[in-house]
């Protein structure tokens, strides 16, 4: 147990750095019981260990346009990450960069026109369709934007049980995120900003996941009802689950996060500790990255110039070159990604 | 002649349904708004009978004639006679309103046609309707939405698109025509089924039997049904598609639901109620469809009696119908109302107690 934590070394620093440098007190306290719990009984050393890992994965739609002529669109291109038990890794972009698109890819219902290519590993053992079938609604689970997402006519209760949950865990669920229950018999037009939140993270851990996918999560939510899904998501992960969350929201991944990954059209271009988002730029790996940090309103404020290049126009090498002051003949050439300093990033000269 | 009887039929069947607009009406509540649903009644009532007796009075049809035929040797002091006896050389506003106050008092006049009273002719012909009408409903109603759903659950599939093309080719044939076919098929040349009527010819009245009266229908009905059958079978389709496209559906799926769930949890409830409301508020193209099926099946129905009463002027008669229409249009698209507010929770419940 002890050799497969010091395996994953990297794991094990960021598993601490995001336990004591999380900014809200409320979470501190958690952060701290968190990390105690996960060094105390992280059933087989599994906690901080990879999930599910996404290598090389893209998706590509292909649309017809005019008559018979085809166009291949590249939402998601060669991306890589990895999310881990017990963390929360938030996955930042702008909006339209496709992040949703990756959630879809995880849980294997983008439509039909859509072409995923790359592997994703659950486990440790490849995601197929019929994996994924099993698995959606049971194991990994998807947290959704809104309350557009429950079916208006049916009443909460039973959408929170779903297909596969019963009324035994429905209630329990209820309780556990302090829901009325005299709310089971509410429509979803009947729900509050809040309940819906809670209703819609009940309907996801009904099952026990282990992966939970949240896209957007707390769009639309104020500072006091954002806090408190985040609060939620830091109780799942130190329940074992390993949490993506999807977010445009820079403040969020920063409150939230253990790791944060920086999408940028399409694909990952860092991932590294929160603590060095928190840090600011200088600690940053990737020239979008800190880019970000600059156009932060607490910071710089300064604006990208430039704009993502679209998915049907995406240049050969680094996709960001066209916006890079550092860009050097080498960048139009293919970029792996590469790990420094406990972070990894898609630059060849990010240092 | 018997494209004439048709238009006729149709003219009359459309005018009344352009009127439903009136019953168009929000939620329904209160005795503020029981009465806000009498008086649009009302309102509706007096102006179809307005303008049905406009219509009537001005067509090129001299009721006189009709009832007495054209070859008639009677002398014209004799002619003059039952015009004035009829009121038929009164003002218009005099003869409306005189009409309007036998209704009040419950007479609805006699018909020149049937030479009966019109209370007990619309009584016996609708009763012939009403069944017709009433299967033609509820099987285009089911069926319709069965199709519908099959063929958006397999969009793009071969009997979507045949279903699809034939819906289409259906709302733009006539059902004059499409029944024509049906009998020329069925009853001609098939002889499975009579040609028309609502009994064999010949028969007496005590002796029909249930099975007699099914025989005759099946035909006018199969017919109305097609023909009505099209439009909910294309708004199905559409509805389940949209829905399909919906957040909720998309988040089902990621909760694991398998095509069946999403049909029997989801899809079932949120277009049965659509596709309700529909069935309820097509009563005027029931009605109308009704008239021209009756008029090719020879059907007696109060479709029949409607191009009869057009045809000889039957003032009387041709009124009492467009208000009966008038009525049943105007019912249909109340209840579609009422239980739109009934069975949505949307609209039935409160709120939120938060």
């Amino acid at each position: 147990m002890r050799d497969m934590m010091s395996a994953g070394m990297r794991g094990v620093s960021v598993v601490t750095d995001g336990g004591s440098a999380r900014p809200d007190g409320g979470s501190d306290q958690t952060g701290g019981m968190s990390a105690g719990m996960r060094d105390g009984k992280a059933p087989g050393g599994e906690n901080g260990g990879p999930l599910l890992t996404a290598r090389e994965l893209s998706v590509e739609f292909s649309l017809y346009r005019k008559g018979l002529s085809q166009t291949r669109l590249t939402a998601v291109r060669s991306l890589s990450l990895d999310a881990r038990r017990g963390e929360i890794l938030a996955v930042i972009g702008s909006s339209g960069a496709g992040k949703s698109l990756l959630a879809g890819a995880i849980l294997g219902i983008l439509p039909a026109n859509a072409l995923v290519k790359g592997e994703l590993l659950y486990n440790g053992e490849v995601l197929t369709p019929a994996s994924q079938r099993q698995y959606r609604g049971t194991e990994i689970v998807l947290i959704p934007q809104s309350v557009d997402y429950l079916d208006p006519l049916m009443r909460a209760g039973k959408q929170v049980a779903g297909a596969r949950g019963d009324k035994k865990g429905q209630r329990e669920a209820f309780k556990r995120y302090g829901l009325d229950p005299r709310a089971e018999r509410m429509f979803p037009f009947q729900l509050s900003g809040g309940m819906a939140r809670r209703m819609l993270i009940a309907a996801a851990v009904i099952t026990k996941p282990q992966l939970i996918v949240a896209d957007e999560p707390t769009a639309g939510l104020d500072g006091e009802l954002a806090l408190e899904t985040l609060r939620h998501f830091r109780q799942l992960a130190d329940g074992g689950a390993a949490i993506l969350l999807i977010t445009h929201d820079i403040d969020l991944a920063l409150a939230a996060a253990d790791r944060i990954a920086v999408f940028y059209a399409g694909t990952v271009v860092e991932i590294a500790p929160a603590a060095d988002f928190r840090q600011g730029k200088a600690a940053l790996r990737h020239p979008y990255s800190k880019a970000l940090i600059d156009a932060l309103p607490g910071n710089a404020f300064t604006p990208i110039t430039g704009t993502q290049p679209p998915p049907d126009h995406l240049p050969p090498g680094c996709l960001f070159a066209d916006r890079c002051a550092g860009r050097r003949p080498a960048c139009d050439g293919e970029i792996a990604p590469r790990a420094l300093r406990g972070g990894e990033v898609k630059c060849l000269y990010a240092t | 002649m018997s494209g004439a009887v048709n238009i006729t039929g149709a003219a009359g069947a459309d005018g009344i349904a352009g009127a439903d607009g009136i019953a168009g009406a929000e939620g329904i509540a209160g005795i503020a708004g029981i009465a806000g649903v009498v008086a649009r009644m009302l309102l509706l009532l007096f102006l179809v009978s307005v303008l049905t007796f406009v219509l009537i009075v001005n067509a090129p049809i001299d009721p006189l004639i009709s009832y007495i035929g054209a070859e008639s040797t009677l002398s014209p002091a004799a002619r003059e006679d039952i015009a004035r006896h009829w009121g038929l050389s009164d003002p218009l506003p005099e003869r409306y309103l005189r009409w309007v106050g036998n209704i009040a008092q419950g007479d609805f006049g006699m018909s020149i046609t049937y030479k009966r009273p019109v209370i007990q002719v619309i009584r016996e012909r609708f009763t012939y309707s009403l069944a017709l009408m009433a299967l033609a409903w509820a099987f285009s109603g089911l069926l319709g939405y069965a199709a519908g759903i099959w063929a958006g659950l397999r969009k793009g599939g071969l009997f979507d698109r045949a279903i699809k093309l034939f819906c289409l080719v259906l709302q733009s044939a006539p059902t004059f025509w499409l029944g024509l076919l049906i009998l020329s098929v069925f009853s001609v040349w098939l002889g499975w089924f009579p040609i028309g009527m609502a009994a064999p010819a010949g028969k007496l009245a005590a002796e029909v039997t249930l099975s007699d009266r099914i025989h005759h229908l099946i035909l006018p009905v199969c017919t109305l049904t097609v023909v009505s059958a099209g439009k909910m079978v294309l708004f199905t389709r559409q509805k389940l598609i949209e829905i399909m496209d919906s957040d909720y559906i998309l988040f089902a799926r990621a909760r694991g639901e398998s095509e069946g769930q999403l049909v029997f949890r989801h899809i079932l409830r949120n277009t049965a109620l659509p596709a309700v409301t529909l069935q309820f508020s097509s009563f005027s193209e029931l009605f109308g469809g009704m008239a021209l099926a009756e008029t090719v099946f020879s059907y007696p129905g109060i479709g029949t009696a409607t191009a009869a009463a057009a045809l000889n002027g039957d003032a009387p008669l041709l009124l009492g119908i467009a208000g009966i229409s008038a009525l049943f249009v105007f019912s249909g698209n109340l209840t579609a109302n009422i239980l739109y507010s009934v069975v949505d929770p949307r609209l039935r419940e409160e709120k939120s107690y938060v």
